[in-house]
């Protein structure tokens, strides 16, 4: 199990990496969206991997999961949710005024929709 | 346990919702609300900087839980003194926000900046590093609001950039946050300083990428080069009064790297030896070269002051990575001084920019206001650029003075020295295309379309200014604090015992043992 959440992180960080480092802005956010994925499983088993046991404590169990990452992955969900949304609409608003969507500033006034087309 | 410490973040949290909800169409009420709240931020401020002058650690256990299982608000030295500076540069850019009209040209900016400020006052007194991550989103998500405020296809396109780049430090801030709490099994700044330093030789793989992953979390906050590349366009493109308020959002990233690196991995902690001076102190040399050359470089005149900031935040970098109280002092004097000089000079470029077409080092036609203008750029200019008789003068020699010791000090001294006459020659450069050659252009035939700035904008920029002259009249007195801040943080024993030792809710006097057979299970 361990290998299997620790492959899966480093496949969906890996895929994240590479589309945040492309140009236009909607693989951008869909690598960030990646890594913030990648992110909240990594936070998920910094408390370490335990199956079928409870957070909280009850009467005759011994063994338990660590409370404190479900709590701060939940944060952390929230907040990338908020961020990527906000993100989203900046974006948009971006593309339909300048009718272009490169994340990286643009020589000025030059032809940009020649080399635009890669 | 009095709520004052608390006060500063819950009253502008309070005040913007107000804002939004109450006040909505009325400017003037926002107005009011906004500068009254300001106004009691410096006053809730002035108190708490009074509060710990002498040594005192303020404690805030929120529902009165104990640390390390409840979340806490610290209040030093260092960390009141950045909420002051905050509240007082924030004064003057909302004056200066509501004489140029910059908050009515686009809906909400006095509740952004309530949020914003809410977000800056929580990440300095706060004693948790998640909460830290918190605020942060705070004052990062309100700075996307403000950066945006006012709308146009360049700031939104610039705002993007921004926004994406605080996206991936923010995940980065996460992996790290992860990793750091994977290997001790806490997030409280106190108790992680205990913990990190009980960690065995052998196993500090995990807790060596986690210090490394924190330090560029907080290197992207502060713009050290290489990873600057968000501020030069968002500072430029951002309105005014935002921009000036941004200064103060690169000096939480130097705070952040300050507090961590002085309490949880300490200098002369061997798993992280090496990363101050090997790694920080040329990334920060680096940042003061390319900030001044970007200033020789710069084509307008916002480009021109946003690489003056990063330039500054090496200068504050440099000092700050030699990591002995006395570098540590000079930072601090250094932070003062860059986040009014930064924030000033910000609010100047406005000014030029309502007397002429647009903001290129070309020369124009003189407009009304020029004179006035024109000298308030030049304090300024000497401020940034560290030209007596002002404060950058006296915090450059600071830093200097205090890399004598170290080994690398024929780099600082040559860099330093070397890069600042390049960002004399910039700033002259830039003062003169501006203001001495617009004296040689026939003047416009018809001027009435710019507008001479209100008296309350250049209110707000002259306190700023006349604040930069106090730093330097009373700089003796300043950096004499700033050397106590420094050693309060050296010392952070007091900090530490202050934090995990006070009881609270369910707390029984056997607290003690329980917490170290749980430091045990921890491993």
């Amino acid at each position: 199990m361990e290998f299997l959440v620790a492959s899966a992180i480093g496949i969906l960080t890996a895929g994240g990496i590479y589309l945040t480092l492309r140009l236009r802005t909607f693989p951008v956010i869909m690598g960030i969206s990646l890594l913030t994925y990648a992110v909240n499983v990594f936070i998920f088993a910094s408390g370490r991997l335990t199956v079928g046991a409870p957070p909280i404590l009850s009467d005759g169990v011994t063994t338990y999961t660590d409370p404190l990452p479900q709590a701060l992955v939940l944060t952390a969900i929230v907040i990338s949710f908020g961020m990527t949304a906000v993100v989203v609409m900046i974006g948009l608003g971006a593309f339909l005024g300048s009718d272009d969507d490169h994340v990286d500033d643009q020589p000025e006034a030059s032809d940009s929709k020649a080399e635009g087309q890669s | 346990m009095t709520h004052w410490l608390i006060t500063p973040i819950v009253l502008p949290a309070l005040l913007a919702p107000f804002i939004v909800l109450a006040a909505r169409y009325h400017i003037g009420i926002q107005r009011s609300f906004s500068v009254a709240g300001v106004l009691a931020l410096i006053a809730i401020a002035l108190g708490l900087v009074f509060q710990v002058s002498d040594g005192t650690i303020l404690l805030y256990q929120l529902s009165d839980w104990a640390a390390p299982f409840g979340i806490v608000l610290v209040g030093d030295r260092l960390s009141t003194m950045m909420v002051l500076l905050t509240a007082v540069l924030a004064l003057f850019v909302l004056l200066y926000a509501i004489g140029s009209g910059w908050d009515n040209r686009g809906r909400h900016f006095h509740a952004l900046f309530q949020f914003q400020l809410m977000g800056i006052m929580g990440a300095f007194l706060t004693g948790d590093l998640f909460n830290l991550f918190v605020f942060f989103e705070v004052l990062l998500i309100a700075s996307y609001g403000l950066m945006i405020h006012g709308g146009g296809t360049p700031r939104l396109r610039a705002g993007v950039q921004y926004v994406l780049f605080n996206l991936i430090g923010s995940t980065l801030f996460l992996f790290a946050l992860a990793s750091i709490y994977a290997e001790t099994g806490t997030l409280n700044m106190a108790d992680l300083a205990n913990r990190v330093a009980m960690i065995g030789a052998a196993d500090t793989v995990g807790i060596r990428v986690a210090a490394v992953l924190l330090l560029l979390v907080f290197a992207i906050k502060a713009a050290v080069v290489p990873l600057h590349f968000w501020l030069p366009s968002s500072y430029a493109e951002a309105p005014a009064p935002v921009a000036a308020l941004f200064a103060i959002m690169t000096k939480v990233g130097a705070y952040a790297i300050i507090r961590v690196y002085t309490m949880i991995f300490p200098p002369d902690l061997s798993v992280t030896a090496g990363l101050h001076d090997v790694w920080l102190m040329p990334a920060a040399l680096i940042s003061v070269a390319v900030g001044m050359v970007g200033v020789l470089a710069a084509k307008k005149l916002d480009r021109l002051v946003a690489f003056a900031v990063i330039g500054s935040m090496g200068m504050v970098m440099v000092s700050i990575s030699l990591f002995t109280p006395e570098g540590i002092a000079a930072a601090l004097y250094y932070i003062i001084h860059s986040t009014l000089a930064g924030a000033a000079l910000f609010l100047v470029v406005d000014l030029v920019r309502t007397g002429r077409a647009n903001l290129d080092l070309t020369s124009q036609p003189a407009v009304v206001g020029n004179a006035l203008t024109a000298g308030l750029f030049f304090v300024g200019a000497i401020a940034m650029a560290g030209l007596p008789p002002l404060s950058g003068f006296l915090g450059k020699l600071l830093v200097l003075n205090a890399a004598f010791e170290s080994g690398l000090v024929v780099w600082i001294w040559a860099v330093v020295l070397g890069s600042s006459l390049i960002g004399i020659v910039g700033f002259v450069r830039a003062g003169s295309i501006v203001f001495w050659k617009a004296q040689g252009e026939a003047p416009l035939e018809d001027a009435s379309e710019f507008e001479r700035p209100t008296v309350l904008s250049y209110v707000a920029v002259g306190g700023l200014l006349s604040l930069l002259i106090a730093l330097s009249v009373f700089a003796g007195q300043v950096h004499g604090y700033a050397t106590t801040m420094a050693a309060q943080l050296f010392a952070p024993q007091p900090y530490m015992s202050k934090v995990l030792d006070t009881a609270g809710k369910l707390s029984t006097p056997a607290v003690a043992d329980d917490h170290s057979s749980a430091k045990e299970e921890g491993h």
